[in-house]
């Protein structure tokens, strides 16, 4: 059974954030989320991708948490790429029209396999 | 009457159990033979309908449940979410359903606008009452299961 709790590791090179995150974005995990990235993509002039290979799960919890993310990137000058995403978290992302605005990259690969 | 098999849960309206429900609901769709993207889609539902419960209906108390009940039918799945909390308005939250359009500011986006939105997307039928507390009730039905039996008569020609 696959762990209903999230994992997020980071790292930093240079002017770019890697956060990686793995498990289940709902309701009671989003929050978790927001705390890690909100702070990254409050900063100016940075960039944070997102490796969501690991993520099994996502629903409009995990959305809000990247509509955040992407308005304080947008104040801050700042950019926010979406990576590796499983067909299922894409398909919300389409669903939803946010594959619109928020710049994901389903072809990148994740670095920390 | 149409006879189908009950399973009712009932969780405190906290976030912490939305995923308990939604390995439930797996089981569940499972074991009526959804395909794994039809298990997906409810998966995603019904989380955002106890999401919608948790937060909307008891944010000045401590104690609440959300009541979620299964209906199993042999060509559908109903389920039903309601709590007893304040009710909100529900016109006001049906105006905000709705995609992402490419004219709209980002700065207009909402956090929690696409939770109902996706309940309507992923489900067959959905109905909300909004009498006592808030009841969402959505079906999805085993379309899979048609192509199913179509398959076989073709295999059992060969």
């Amino acid at each position: 059974m696959l762990s209903m709790n999230l994992h997020i590791d980071q790292q930093v090179e240079g002017s770019t954030y890697y956060v990686s995150v793995a498990g289940e974005v709902d309701a009671y995990t989003a929050p978790k989320l927001k705390e890690a990235i909100l702070p990254l993509a409050q900063e100016s002039g940075k960039t944070v991708v997102v490796n969501l290979e690991q993520v099994n799960y996502m629903d409009s919890t995990g959305l809000g948490v990247f509509i955040s993310a992407l308005k304080s990137t947008k104040e801050n000058d700042s950019q926010l790429t979406l990576v590796s995403l499983q067909d299922r978290v894409k398909r919300l992302f389409d669903i939803t029209g946010l594959n619109s605005v928020i710049d994901i990259d389903s072809t990148v690969q994740g670095g920390n396999k | 009457m149409e006879s189908f098999d009950f399973i009712e849960m009932k969780v405190p309206a906290k976030s912490e159990y939305v995923g308990v429900v939604r390995l439930s609901t797996s089981g569940i769709a499972n074991r009526m033979g959804f395909s794994y993207e039809e298990i997906e889609d409810l998966k995603v539902a019904i989380s955002e309908a106890i999401s919608n419960a948790t937060t909307h209906a008891y944010d000045d108390k401590e104690e609440g449940d959300v009541t979620v009940g299964f209906g199993v039918y042999p060509d559908r799945l109903e389920v039903m979410v309601a709590d007893r909390g304040g009710s909100f308005d529900l016109n006001e939250i049906k105006d905000e359903i709705g995609p992402y359009e490419s004219n709209q500011s980002v700065d207009d986006l909402r956090e929690g606008g696409f939770g109902l939105f996706l309940i309507e997307a992923l489900m067959d039928k959905v109905e909300i009452k909004n009498d006592y507390g808030v009841i969402v009730l959505m079906t999805k039905y085993r379309h899979e299961n048609e192509v199913d039996i179509h398959d076989d008569q073709i295999s059992t020609t060969q």
